[in-house]
């Protein structure tokens, strides 16, 4: 194993950006090198141009697989180029983000590494004694969280987003950037992406609203949404939904917030007729001030609210309206 | 078109948070007065399975891997219409990491022979991984797609609508292929009566480590170090109030005097 040397992290992009999950990888990243005592990397699907920005955001080094085959998101494709730069750099770590294309590629880059991937870390940090990663990552819908080592190299992970923090970019950070030719068989590319359809609705992203409110089973119709729409729109936030009330058609599926929905934190989350599920909670407990409006007193969700009303939400919602326009 | 859906049995995962408890000995988890359930999302999968049936005629093959496996529990999938239980029953095959189930059940389907497309859930509610169908995915060789929202056939191939954050992508795949599938897909069915009369008369299938070849499939490639129940602690106020508009004038005034809205 004594081959396989430093910390590498996957960094996505969009728009000619490293993510901010990417830039968090690297915050993690930096530190895990350090206590390692060995090297942080960053490697790049695309643009030559991303290499300082990781290197800005911590990196030692940048390896950029550049590939004309790599211009457009193909599964398949980036786990074979990830495959090669992985093993022409052998780290003892490999991070990438907890991501629609994260959570594809890596269990699959793992086998094709002969190692083991541990999915949607929120904590991570070296044992003193063996040197090995401690990868803390909720089980049982959020219940638990367990703490798992992987003893082959590289040891690889996802992160969850908003875990961990990132550094400040860091402009004036000098780093090394290497070259990795992709080297691809287009034959690779077996399930095809030939389509992407984009359904997000308009207005303020519920990933960075500063206020969300959030309906549940309990609001029982696409009307109901209808006004939680309204008070969304009247505290300048974003409107977000429990699984059953996707499920039903009452809002888009893309308002889904949780375990398999989106993972948000804003200053101030207000859930609506939602009891509070684990599984719920894994995506909003990132939430500074969570409020709760809910007939059952005894919903799990007060358990995680700064602020709660008992009672039914047809009846609180218009008088709280009416009150906030007041004040 | 010949279908093996992977699903297990696991602790109910919508039980209420507060029946939660972690055996700190064994690192085992249990719902307190709950009984064990179909794993939700491989639920799912087997609705997909159910649905293509329908459309395209074949053959539904559940595989399911664990111990201690109730017969009434295991047992649904085939109330809801699947056609054959295969129980991977074994003590060894969970002895080892998770990469030894995908082992057992890429073994399996080996075993098993004609297939055209397996299915499994987007993730189990007790692990939460995610990473099983993948797995058996690599280990036979085969594609992969992930979280499926709708499945179609279309020829030699299919057509898989990709939940992703913003939508959804389009992906076509030869076959076979591994489909992990989401709940977008539609809700499980409901057993029938007539379902039920027609599972309890399948006997099913028990197959042990021997009759798979399952000697060198232990894996150790992880391990889990330790199991535990953040803790959290929030103190909840309760907006004071005869009425819930009152309670709802004194919430719009805490919380704009807190400064939070
Ligand atoms: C692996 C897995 C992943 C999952 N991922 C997610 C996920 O990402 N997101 C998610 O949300 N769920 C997820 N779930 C589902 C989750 O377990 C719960 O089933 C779900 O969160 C419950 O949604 P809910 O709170 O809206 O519904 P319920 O639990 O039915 O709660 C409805 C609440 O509304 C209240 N209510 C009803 N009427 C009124 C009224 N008039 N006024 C006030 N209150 C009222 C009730 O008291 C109740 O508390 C997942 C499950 C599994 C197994």
């Amino acid at each position: 194993m004594s081959e396989y040397k430093g910390v590498a992290v996957y960094c996505e992009a969009k728009n000619d950006k490293i993510l901010p999950i990417a830039a968090e990888g690297l915050g993690i990243g930096r530190k895990l090198a350090e206590s390692l005592g060995q090297e942080l990397a960053a490697v790049i699907i695309g643009d030559k141009a991303l290499a300082q920005q990781a290197i800005a955001a911590g990196a030692d080094k940048a390896y950029v697989i550049e590939d004309a085959q790599l211009k457009e998101y193909q599964p398949d494709a980036y786990i074979s180029a990830l495959e090669k730069a992985i093993k022409q750099i052998q780290p003892q770590i490999v991070i990438l983000g907890q991501t629609d294309s994260g959570r594809e590629l890596v269990t699959r880059l793992a086998y094709r590494l002969n190692t083991a991937a541990t999915l949607d870390c929120v904590d991570l940090a070296i044992d003193t004694g063996t040197k090995r990663l401690l990868q803390t990552k909720p089980v049982y819908g959020g219940n638990a969280q367990a703490v798992i080592i992987t003893e082959t190299d590289p040891q690889i992970v996802t992160i969850r987003t908003k875990a961990f923090a990132a550094l400040t970019p860091d402009a004036s950070r000098k780093g090394e950037v290497v070259s990795i030719p992709a080297g691809l068989d287009s034959s690779i590319i077996k399930a095809k992406i030939v389509n992407r359809v984009v359904e997000e609705v308009a207005g303020i992203k519920l990933e960075d609203a500063r206020v969300v409110v959030a309906g549940g089973r309990g609001i029982g119709s696409a009307d109901g949404f209808k006004q939680l729409d309204e008070m969304a729109k009247l505290l300048k936030g974003a409107v977000g939904a429990s699984r059953p009330a996707c499920d039903n058609n009452w809002i888009s599926d893309t308002a889904q917030v949780g375990l398999t929905g989106k993972i948000i934190a804003p200053e101030v989350y207000i859930a609506v007729a939602i009891s509070g599920s684990s599984q719920h909670m894994s995506g909003c407990s990132g939430a500074k001030t969570i409020v709760a409006v809910n007939k059952d007193k005894e919903a799990n969700i007060f358990r995680h609210a700064r602020y709660g009303v008992v009672g039914d939400w047809k009846k609180v919602l218009p008088a709280f309206v009416q009150k906030l326009k007041e004040l | 078109m010949n279908i093996i859906v992977c699903v297990k049995q696991v602790i109910d995962p919508e039980a209420p948070p507060a029946s939660f408890k972690i055996d700190a000995a064994t690192n085992k988890a249990e719902m307190k007065g709950a009984a064990p359930v179909i794993d939700p999302y491989g639920e799912y999968a087997v609705e997909a399975a159910l649905k293509l049936k329908e459309a395209r005629g074949g053959k539904i093959t559940i595989l399911t891997l664990g111990v201690n496996l109730l017969r009434e529990v295991v047992k649904k999938p085939l109330a809801m219409g699947a056609d054959e239980l295969i129980l991977l029953e074994d003590e060894i095959f969970t002895s080892g990491d998770n990469g030894s189930i995908a082992n057992a059940l890429a073994l399996a389907i080996k075993k098993k022979g004609e297939y055209d497309l397996i299915l499994c859930g987007r993730e189990a509610s007790d692990t939460n991984a995610g990473q099983t169908g993948p797995a058996i995915a690599e280990l036979l060789g085969i594609p992969c797609i992930i979280l499926a929202r709708k499945i179609e056939p279309i020829d030699d191939k299919i057509k898989v609508e990709r939940v992703n954050s913003l939508g959804y992508d389009v992906i076509e795949s030869p076959l076979p292929a591994v489909v992990t599938v989401s709940n977008e897909v539609g809700q499980p069915r409901y057993p029938t009566i007539k379902g039920i009369m027609a599972a309890k008369k399948i006997e099913p299938i028990i197959w042990k480590a021997g009759d798979i070849g399952y000697e060198t499939g232990i894996s150790n490639k992880t391990k889990l170090q330790k199991l535990f129940q953040p803790v959290h602690e929030a103190k909840c106020e309760f907006a004071a109030g005869e009425t819930p508009e009152e309670m709802a004038v004194n919430l719009a005034l805490k919380l704009r005097e807190a400064k939070i809205v």
